[in-house]
């Protein structure tokens, strides 16, 4: 199969956006998200007729119908299926999954799994804002203990996923984290998951400004932002603090993450190809800062190009009454 | 073929007869069953088989839940089902025998390897004297004969271990079969060394088992009173045949369909459950037909696949069985709300839940015609029998593509199981209805209906300018962008509604499959019971009844004139292998008494079945 790169260099970042009225709550993170996807877009040129824009149910998944894109806004949690079905169908196209933690994560999680394991050649956008908001504020799979919402009025007793942590544990080639508000971060982070080919797994803390505003202000305050978030890069020293005075190393004789002085000898240079590091940095919690940017970034080929390097596959001139006539047959005459 | 010139007594002629070959798993009885089924085709008899394999996949030799069975019904006419009674059973062991032997007819065969009726296998089959030994099988006629050790006489030449030799006891049984029916034995001997041409020794040794069984006949060295017998030829339509099981016909039809429909492909998602996986075996194999298979990670995820491949603009299609059904029913929602093609393949079994996954019924009539939240319809057809497969296959991929509609096949276990002979049509002669996307922004929305069928356009994303955003969320029928408005969702629920129903207008119009338009007694079946009820209705008709039989293929929606011509008759029977579900829809829909007669055991109708309720009426 050939691979074509069409881009459409001429358009802005407002002509992504569909003519449908935005209605998420004023203040909400997705308009964020939808700037920055519109953003990078623009700078990579995205042709639009050959970009699907596919969702399961939730406020993130409002998303297709605010983009001037094709777009299918599907069932809870299956959005990576249906998303499948269209690589299969048409491999050329840009296929974009736009899901939340409750969708892709609990109800959706098995597709999640799956689609990452196979590596179907997706960008897979999870918009984690730690709650269920179109349902009205129920804690979910991303939740911390103690979340204290309508289901959970003593506080949720349940441990939370950690979507990065998950992607790694699937087998995803590309997993990235960023955050709504940090519009170069993010718009960064999504040109190189859109680059990848592969499933990309990009999960963006986005604040919920109606049942879980602030849940990340501890990571992404301005004020503490540059000691709760070590920004990776492949190629560069783990290096974190207001001027960058601090390090992560390998804490001698164990498998586990340490905070140092920037300048020790042994402060880790990010491999974003290490998944044992990604794996590392995926998990890391307060007090440790939260690792932001490609923690994991090893491509192979993808799975619906791989379905058409098998022998025959996406021909269909084969003979009809060869199939019918095959094995025996037998006359009978008038 | 040379033959023995020893003279044996006349063969006698039977219109139609049932064999049963009944052994152990391994004992090799489908291929036996399959081979002599090919003899018979070629000898130009009508047939109708159904292997009847246990569920366990290895289950411990010589016990009960261990038999496996093939049973064919052949003849020169009337061979409409399996058969009801065995004729002929071929017990291969005592557990074979103790379970199969509630079918054979009084005064029918039975043949026996005796070697294998030792006291280990008979103990197993829970039998506390050896039957050959006592007058428990006194009403049958019984031929016993020492299989294990004439087989392994007969490949003695060949140096086989006494497992390997043992193993050629089915081919010995074979040859026998062949030989009191007086079949050829060129196309087993073909197939044999096809089979074996990496194993000469084997294939050799096989052939002289098949051939030492015919001759065992044929010199007489059997018993005296075992005669051989001539099945006359069908009377069929000329042309050129083969065998076809269900499941052929279905994968095979879906082909053809996606070629009339000039798509170029088709994106197949399933998930393993029994029986409907021989289908996705099948297609994965299909793939120079533009066929791309996908084993999703769950039948959600298979429907959703499939969907998606619909809504690139290629046909999905997506198969399972009932409980496999009832997974995908949120996702054939969404494709009726998104008014995308898709089509469903339900092998139905038995249920509810788990149920009996190796039998067959018809219980999922109501999960396909109704089974969905919200006012959800979809069109509904089922296959009469394998070779009808082909055509409903093709058939659903016409309305699914026309009426941008999910259409539900309903297939059963029976069907892909079961083989009969089917005159293969030539690819010139089958339908073309040619798909057109819509490429042509002027005046576009997706919604945007068709005055005649009401469908939609269908769009590939990658065409230009016509880039638009569809889902589950109610749409304006204008615009077809997101509404909530009242009377627009009315309107919807109407439009998806009249839709549906005006396929009616484009389907036969509802036939009588025999007798007359009218009359005292209609015998209405859908779905696999076909030739149980056509036969016990040309039983009861040739006894000068006044009865008729009407079979339906359209389910939903029903074809136009259905309702007008049962109400020409005074009572209507409904035969279901379901606890009345066709009876309770043809109630509902036309407000006429009719009367279901339910059958729930997993098993197919018997003609005889159908018939006492006939004769109940009439």
């Amino acid at each position: 199969m050939t691979v074509t790169t069409i881009t459409d260099a001429q358009l802005a970042p407002k002509d992504y956006a569909s003519d449908q009225e935005v209605r998420w709550c004023p203040g909400c993170g997705d308009y964020a998200i939808l700037k920055a996807v519109q953003k990078a877009c623009a700078d990579m040129g995205l042709v639009r007729e050959r970009t699907v824009f596919v969702s399961g149910i939730g406020c993130a998944a409002r998303f297709p119908y605010y983009m001037s894109t094709y777009g299918f806004h599907t069932v809870h949690g299956r959005a990576p299926a249906i998303a499948t079905g269209i690589k299969l169908a048409n491999p050329e196209l840009d296929v974009w999954v736009m899901t939340g933690d409750g969708d892709g994560l609990s109800i959706g999680g098995n597709h999640m799994l799956h689609v990452l394991r196979r590596n179907v050649d997706l960008n897979i956008i999870l918009f984690n804002n730690e709650i269920y908001g179109l349902t009205k504020g129920q804690y979910s799979p991303t939740s911390r203990r103690g979340t204290r919402s309508p289901s959970t009025p003593l506080g949720s007793i349940e441990n939370p996923v950690s979507a990065c942590a998950f992607a790694l544990g699937a087998g995803a080639r590309f997993v990235a984290r960023s955050i709504d508000t940090q519009q170069a971060h993010l718009i960064g982070v999504l040109k190189r998951a859109h680059g990848h080919r592969g499933a990309s797994f990009v999960e963006i803390l986005q604040n919920c400004v109606v049942f879980n505003d602030a849940v990340f202000e501890h990571i992404t305050g301005k004020d503490v932002a540059p000691e709760a978030q070590v920004l990776v890069e492949h190629g560069k020293p783990l290096v974190f603090g207001k001027t960058k005075e601090k390090g992560l190393r390998l804490k001698p004789g164990t498998l586990e993450l340490e905070i140092v002085a920037a300048g020790a000898a042994d402060v880790l240079v990010h491999d974003e190809t290490n998944r044992p590091l990604a794996q590392l940095l995926a998990a890391l919690e307060p007090p440790f800062p939260t690792a932001m940017g490609v923690l994991y970034c090893n491509p192979t080929e993808s799975y619906e190009r791989d379905v058409y390097a098998q022998k025959g596959a996406g021909q269909g001139k084969a003979d009809l009454d060869a199939l019918l006539n095959s094995e025996r047959t037998w006359e009978v005459g008038p | 073929m040379a033959t023995s010139s020893i003279s044996r007594p006349q063969r006698e002629t039977r219109d139609s007869v049932v064999i049963r070959f009944a052994g152990d798993s391994g004992d090799g009885m489908q291929v036996t069953g399959s081979q002599f089924t090919l003899e018979t085709a070629l000898a130009g008899s009508d047939f109708s088989t159904f292997p009847d394999f246990p569920a366990e996949i290895r289950a411990p030799t010589g016990t009960t839940f261990g038999v496996s069975a093939f049973q064919i019904h052949f003849g020169g006419r009337d061979v409409m089902t399996p058969g009801d009674a065995v004729d002929v059973l071929i017990a291969m062991n005592p557990a074979a025998l103790t379970v199969e032997l509630r079918d054979l007819k009084v005064g029918g065969t039975v043949i026996v390897d005796t070697a294998a009726f030792n006291e280990r296998n008979l103990s197993k089959a829970g039998y506390a004297r050896n039957p050959l030994e006592d007058d428990s099988l006194a009403r049958y006629q019984v031929l016993k004969f020492d299989i294990t050790k004439l087989t392994a006489d007969a490949v003695k030449p060949h140096g086989l271990s006494s497992r390997e030799a043992h193993l050629c006891r089915n081919m010995w049984a074979l040859g026998l079969l062949l030989w009191m029916y007086g079949y050829e034995r060129t196309a087993t001997i073909e197939w044999l060394n096809r089979k074996f041409a990496k194993k000469p020794v084997i294939a050799a040794a096989n052939v002289a088992a098949v051939n030492a069984g015919h001759a065992f006949g044929e010199t007489a060295e059997m018993a005296e009173h075992m005669v051989g017998y001539v099945v006359p030829k069908a009377d069929v339509r000329p042309g050129r045949y083969r065998t076809v099981s269900g499941t052929e016909g279905l994968a095979w039809g879906l082909v053809a369909g996606l070629r009339a429909a000039g798509i170029e492909k088709m994106v197949f998602a399933g998930y393993p459950i029994t029986p409907a996986s021989a289908l996705l075996h099948t297609l994965a194999n299909l793939r120079s037909y533009g066929v791309v298979t996908f084993q999703a990670e769950d039948e959600i995820a298979a429907c959703g696949a499939a969907l998606g491949a619909s809504y690139a603009g290629a046909l999905g299609v997506t198969s399972s069985s009932g409980p496999g059904i009832a997974l995908k029913t949120e996702m054939l929602g969404l494709a009726i709300a998104t008014e995308l093609p898709l089509v469903v393949i339900d092998s139905q079994r038995a249920g509810p839940s788990t149920g009996m996954p190796t039998k067959a019924e018809q219980s999922d009539l109501f999960q396909a015609v109704l089974g969905r939240n919200a006012d959800a319809p979809l069109a509904v057809l089922a296959p009469a029998s394998t070779g009808d497969c082909f055509d409903v296959a093709i058939e659903a991929v016409r309305l699914a593509t026309k009426y941008m509609t999910p259409v539900i096949v309903l297939s059963d276990g029976y069907l892909a199981h079961a083989a009969e002979p089917w005159r293969i049509p030539l690819e010139g002669d089958l339908p073309r209805f040619p798909v057109s996307y819509r490429t042509d922004p002027e005046g576009f929305h997706p919604f945007l209906r068709d005055a005649e069928t009401l469908a939609r356009p269908w769009v590939k994303p990658g065409t230009p300018e016509l880039e638009h955003r569809i889902g589950g969320l109610e749409r304006d029928y204008d615009s077809g962008h997101i509404s909530y408005d009242p009377d627009n969702h009315a309107r919807m629920t109407k439009a998806r509604a009249d839709k549906i129903a005006g396929i009616a207008n484009d389907i036969p119009l509802q036939d009588v499959a025999l007798g007359e338009d009218h009359g005292k007694l209609a015998v209405v079946g859908w779905g696999s019971t076909f030739g149980a009820i056509h036969r016990a209705v040309q039983m009861a008709r040739e006894e000068d009844q006044d009865v008729a039989h009407i079979h339906l293929r359209y389910l939903s929606p029903f074809p136009r004139n259905l309702g007008e011509l049962l109400k020409r008759y005074d009572r209507v029977l409904v035969p279901e292998m379901n606890n009345g579900q066709l009876v309770k829809l043809l109630r509902a829909e036309y407000l006429i008494p009719a009367e279901g007669f339910s059958k729930v055991t997993g098993k197919p109708f018997r003609v005889v079945e159908i018939s006492e309720a006939i004769g109940k009426i009439v």
